[in-house]
Order: structure tokens, then C-alpha cells, then sequence
């Protein structure tokens, strides 16, 4: 790994910390007392030897899962069109928009996929989607019972309440979405003091002293010179791209990143680019593409070059190879942008994201962005980086001058939950939710593998998706679940590849293990009982597993 | 008891098609629609086998062992 060397001289004190470290993947019993020791120190001292990462796995269903996906497809879009044809004759009312009868000798309106799409596959599993939530959506929620009297065209609410449904499905990773009187006691006095609405934008009259404490908090628990806070995450992907980069700029990114990211990309004006997922010899060859001929027409250099990657991958719960990327960044002179939304908090030994997990110095990367709402229970997004860079942002970024700044009770959740993580409100309570969340997240991805699911992304990620591949095992999962009072997120077609459809977990650190271990008995009962069980990795029974090196059997 | 348990696993294994086919998504007047297709066009085959398929397959065993025969006589011919 690079510069590792370059790190001994400077932390000469935790090195027998670092040895015992390497050789115990668990270094969870070990981190206890580093932990209190990174938290005196203020600074996020993530430079710990790197660590080896565990490989993601993309394991592909056998042939004829594609083959009957393919077929289902086929079945139901052959009676898509035979329910257009009913609907055209007349035979039966159409309860979608419609284009009125003077309008039918002119362009058609709704006849293009997309629209056929959701009038003949989407509306009929509807249900599955959108569900009203009428709590808190900590580890366990309830939800209002709706039933559809015409197949998910209209919905009607019951009045009852179906309460207690485990959650798997919120990204509240550490459990900050809760409503617990003494944690949330600063965040009520400082509606007190500064109200709910801000009623101005930052450039304006909207830069209070608390959004300042708040930068300020970020820029010290990451790690990074200086940070700068936006209202929404979003936002702050697709409306700062576009104040880094411009024309004759080059941006190279995953090709499964995120929609915000793109939205950024294509706004900026800047030419852009796309390799496969995490493949860094993808990458390589188009870094020395873009260095050797240049602009596309003209053949001089490109002003700047800047690669977009994502810490973990919403969809496939993949980590990014980061030291391969630093190592790349630094030989071709490219810029990282590092979207950390779902790592910040979720993955590193003492939550500080990526960077920590691989023990890769923060400032090594340009400009380091994540989001408030996933790991910290609030909402908006931030970017550190450099001073000059951060002050750059204030002043140019659409963001920092258009959009209202954040609402002073959502800046004292993120302070708080800050605070709560790093240690320095006198608890251990932040680390030990760090803690948890690592555990359960391995406990989980373990037992899945076990029980013969196939399970994409790496083993320290607390996103899991679960592969079902056939439509009508996706509407039926959902629906089977929901009967067993568990809540889960099942995504389709537009969001994923046509032949895999999945369901997505997010591990929280709120859950218990009797409410994982009730999850992992339902999904035993219902994997057999649907069929999902595809993996052909399928361990029978556990004391096999004695006669493996490759992992620790002492937690 | 018996019957219960065939019942449950015939249902098991009608939910299964359902499932694979995709038809779990329709609505209940389309899968009996699907379905009736489904039987009839299966039934169409069963009976087509049935009635050809003997009658071809005899035919065909005949043209072969027809082959076979021929070739000893063909090598006696031009032997002598």
C-alpha cells in the first residue's frame, strides 16, 4: 500500500497498537482504548496501517434465474399490451392521464416505455412502495394499513395501525433518529433561541453563529482543513460540481454513481466520461487516454481532470478502492471527489468513513463531500477540503447563495450527533453505537451468506441488497414480509439492471440481535417458501467452518 | 393427513409457477385467461404427440433398418 512507511516516524506511540491491529480483522476490542486515545487528540488520527479489504462480492445467479426473468418480463409486458388494446378499443376505462379526443391526431403523449412501463408493471405492485409511515423511523415503526379496491389504482387508509414493524429499511445507521427527551435536550433549547425558520441565505442574512460551530465541528471530525454546510445533500452534489469544474474540464466517473453526482457532472458543462465499477485498470486506461491526446478536437491538455467515485454504493453496497485511486490520483495529477453519503459514520473504526477504514490520510483527497442525513439523523450535506478551496465554495457555489440556510434545530441534531460520535461530550455512548452498528452489520452479511442468499458489496458495509431477480418474487417478498411485521425496501427496473431486481437492508446500530436474529428467521422461512436461496456457496452446517483460516472464530 | 399434505403442496407448488411466470403481478381474470391459454396449447400438444408421434417414429426406424440392409447386398454386388 502506498505511504505507509512515511507514517511510522510520525506515529511511533501506537505502532505495537497497529501490529496487534493488522493481525486481528476484529479490531474492535482493540480500538476501545485507541479510540479514547484518537478522542483526546482532537484530530481524526486516522493514519493507521491500512487495512487489507475484505473483496466484494458479485456473485452471478445461475443461468436459468436470467432466463425465467427474462420470460417473466416478456409474460407481463405481452399483457401490458393486450390491456392497452382493451383500454383503446374502449372496453375498459383508463385510470391514467389521457390525452382528450381533440388532441389524438397529434403527437402521442404517453406512448413512449417509460409511461407504459408504469401504467402496466409498476401500478400493479404498487403497494409496496410509498407506504405512510405514522412514527418515528427508529429500529421499529408503525405503519397505516391501506388497502386498494381496484388494484393499487386508488388507495384507501383503514384507520388501523400496524405497529412494531422492525425497520430494515431507513438509512439510520447509528441510530440517531430518535426522540428520547435527554438527548435531544440542546436541540430544544436552541429553538429556543434562534426559532425554527432562518429566512435568508447564507450570503444574506442567514450565517448564524451556529452554522459557523458547525463547520467548524465537521472540519475537526474529519479531519480536513475546513468544511462549508448545505441545507439539502442533493443540493450540495448538484449545485457545487458545476463551481469546480466547467468547459475543457475532464470528469471521470463510476459508472454507478449516484444521480446527484451526474446531475452535477452534466450541469458543470465539463466532458465526461465513465468507467466500469470500481475497476481501476478501466480507469487507468482512460487517464492515460485523456493525458496523452487531450481535448477532443483541439488536443490541448484538459484544465483539470477530476474523478468522481462514491464511498459505498447505495445499490450494491460496494466499498471504493481508495489507496488504488490516491495511487492513480497521485501518479496521473488527477482531483478526487469523494462522496462519502453512506460511509460517513457507517464504516472506520471510530466512524470517520473511508478514509479511516483504509487508513488513508483525509487530505489526501481534494474534496471530501457527505450528507447529514443518513448516519447523523438530520438532513443537508457538507464539503471539506482545503481553506482555499471551502472559501472558493462560500463565494461561488449556487448552493451558498441561492438556497436558505439550515434550520438552527437540524444544525444542533448534526452538532450533537457530532459530538456524540467523537467522544467529547463525556460519553462512550457514540462509539459504542460505532461499535454495534459493525458488529450487527457482520452478523447479518454472515448469516445471509450462510443461509444461501446472494448478498452483493463488501463485508463492512451496512447496505446488504439481496438479490430476487424474478418481478413476481420481488411484489411477493415485499408483501410477505410485511405480513411478518417486517418493513423492507424492494427496488425494480429503473433503479437497478433489468435481470436483477433486489431487496435492500440497512443495518442499524439500534437493532438488537433478537430483532436481527427474528429478521433472519423470517427471511430463512420465507427464502425456502419463495425460492430466493440461489447462491451456489451454500454452507450446510457450521462446524465446517472450523478448518478455515481466513477469518477470526473468537468474537 | 395425506390429502392435507398433497393439497399444501400443490398449492405450494401452483404459488411457485405463479411466482416463476410471473403472473403473480396480474390480476385474477388475467391468470385465468394465462392459464387457459396455457392448458390449451399444452393440451393441443399432448394430443398431437399422441397421435403422430407413433406412426413417425415407426416410419423413421423403418427407413434406417431399410439402410442397414441395403449395404451387405451393395458389397456382395460389387464383389462378384
Amino acid at each position: 500500500m502506498m505511504g505507509t512507511d512515511e507514517h511510522y516516524p510520525r506515529n511511533g506511540t501506537l505502532k505495537s497498537h497497529c501490529d496487534q491491529k493488522q493481525q486481528e480483522n476484529n479490531s474492535l476490542k482493540n480500538g476501545y482504548h485507541k479510540n479514547e486515545k484518537v478522542q483526546k487528540n482532537g484530530m481524526g488520527n486516522g493514519f493507521h496501517q491500512p487495512r487489507v479489504r475484505g473483496e466484494d462480492s458479485f456473485e452471478e445467479a445461475p443461468m436459468y434465474v436470467a432466463v425465467l426473468t427474462y420470460m417473466g418480463y416478456g409474460i407481463v409486458i405481452l399483457f401490458g399490451y393486450f390491456r392497452d388494446l382493451l383500454r383503446a378499443i374502449g372496453l375498459e376505462k383508463c385510470h391514467q392521464a389521457q390525452e382528450r379526443e381533440e388532441q389524438k391526431d397529434f403527437v402521442p403523449l404517453y406512448q413512449d416505455f417509460e409511461n407504459f412501463y408504469t401504467r402496466n408493471l409498476y401500478m400493479r405492485v404498487r403497494d409496496n412502495w410509498n407506504r405512510p409511515i405514522c412514527s418515528l423511523p427508529g429500529p421499529v415503526f408503525d405503519l397505516m394499513e391501506r388497502v386498494s379496491d381496484d388494484n393499487n389504482w386508488t388507495f384507501r387508509l383503514t384507520g388501523r395501525t400496524i405497529e412494531n414493524v422492525i425497520n430494515m429499511g431507513s438509512y439510520n445507521y447509528l441510530g440517531f433518529a430518535e426522540n428520547n427527551v435527554d438527548f435531544l435536550k440542546t436541540v430544544a433549547e436552541v429553538t429556543r433561541q434562534y426559532g425554527v425558520g432562518v429566512c435568508s441565505t447564507r450570503q444574506e442574512l442567514g450565517n448564524f453563529s451556529i452554522h459557523e460551530k458547525l463547520e467548524r465541528h465537521v472540519a475537526e471530525f474529519l479531519g480536513m482543513e475546513s468544511a462549508m454546510a448545505f441545507g439539502m445533500g442533493f443540493a450540495t452534489n448538484s449545485m457545487n460540481i458545476p463551481a469546480l469544474v466547467g468547459k475543457g474540464c475532464l470528469i471521470l466517473s463510476d459508472e454507478l454513481n449516484h444521480t446527484s453526482l451526474i446531475l452535477g457532472a452534466r450541469l458543470s458543462g465539463a466532458t465526461i466520461r465513465v468507467f466500469k465499477h470500481n475497476n481501476m485498470q478501466s480507469l487507468e486506461k482512460l487517464l492515460k487516454e485523456a493525458i496523452c491526446s487531450g481535448q477532443p478536437r483541439t488536443h490541448r491538455s484538459w484544465k483539470k481532470i477530476l474523478i468522481m467515485v462514491e464511498g459505498i454504493y447505495s445499490m450494491e453496497g460496494s466499498l471504493v478502492r481508495l489507496p488504488e485511486i490516491i495511487a492513480l490520483k497521485k501518479k496521473y495529477k488527477a482531483y478526487l471527489y469523494l462522496d462519502e453519503a453512506h460511509s460517513i459514520g457507517a464504516v472506520g473504526p471510530t466512524g470517520r468513513g473511508v478514509t479511516e477504514h483504509f487508513g488513508v490520510d483525509p487530505n489526501e483527497v481534494d474534496v471530501l463531500m457527505g450528507t447529514f442525513t443518513k448516519s447523523f439523523g438530520a438532513a443537508g450535506g457538507y464539503i471539506a477540503g482545503k481553506k482555499e478551496l471551502v472559501d472558493y465554495l462560500r463565494a461561488h457555489s449556487h448552493s451558498a447563495m441561492y438556497a436558505t440556510a439550515m434550520s438552527p434545530p437540524v444544525v444542533e441534531q448534526i452538532i450533537r450527533a457530532i459530538k456524540c460520535i467523537m467522544g467529547v461530550d463525556g460519553t462512550t455512548e457514540g462509539q459504542r453505537r460505532v461499535r454495534q452498528l459493525a458488529e450487527n452489520t457482520r452478523y447479518l452479511r454472515s448469516r445471509l451468506k450462510d443461509m444461501g442468499f446472494i448478498v452483493y458489496g463488501n463485508q463492512d458495509s451496512p447496505v446488504v441488497p439481496l438479490l430476487l431477480y424474478l418481478p413476481g418474487k420481488v411484489g411477493a417478498f415485499s408483501r410477505a414480509m410485511l405480513k411478518r411485521k417486517i418493513g423492507v425496501v424492494v427496488v425494480g427496473f429503473p433503479a437497478t439492471p433489468i435481470t436483477e431486481a433486489r431487496a435492500r437492508f440497512c443495518v442499524s446500530a439500534a437493532h438488537t440481535k433478537e430483532m436481527l436474529d427474528k429478521v433472519l428467521q423470517s427471511l430463512d422461512e420465507l427464502g425456502d417458501y419463495i425460492r430466493v436461496k440461489f447462491s451456489r456457496h451454500r454452507l450446510s452446517h457450521r462446524p465446517e467452518l472450523d478448518g478455515e483460516t481466513d477469518f477470526e472464530l473468537d468474537s | 393427513m395425506e390429502m392435507k399434505k398433497m393439497r399444501e403442496n400443490l398449492g405450494w407448488l401452483y404459488y411457485q409457477y405463479l411466482l416463476i411466470t410471473g403472473i403473480y403481478v396480474l390480476e385474477p381474470w388475467e391468470q385465468s385467461v394465462f392459464n387457459t391459454v396455457l392448458f390449451t396449447t399444452v393440451a393441443m400438444v399432448i394430443y398431437t404427440s399422441y397421435v403422430f408421434v407413433p406412426v413417425h417414429v415407426r416410419l423413421a426406424l423403418e427407413f434406417f433398418s431399410e439402410l442397414v440392409r441395403e449395404q451387405p447386398e451393395s458389397t456382395v454386388a460389387l464383389m462378384s
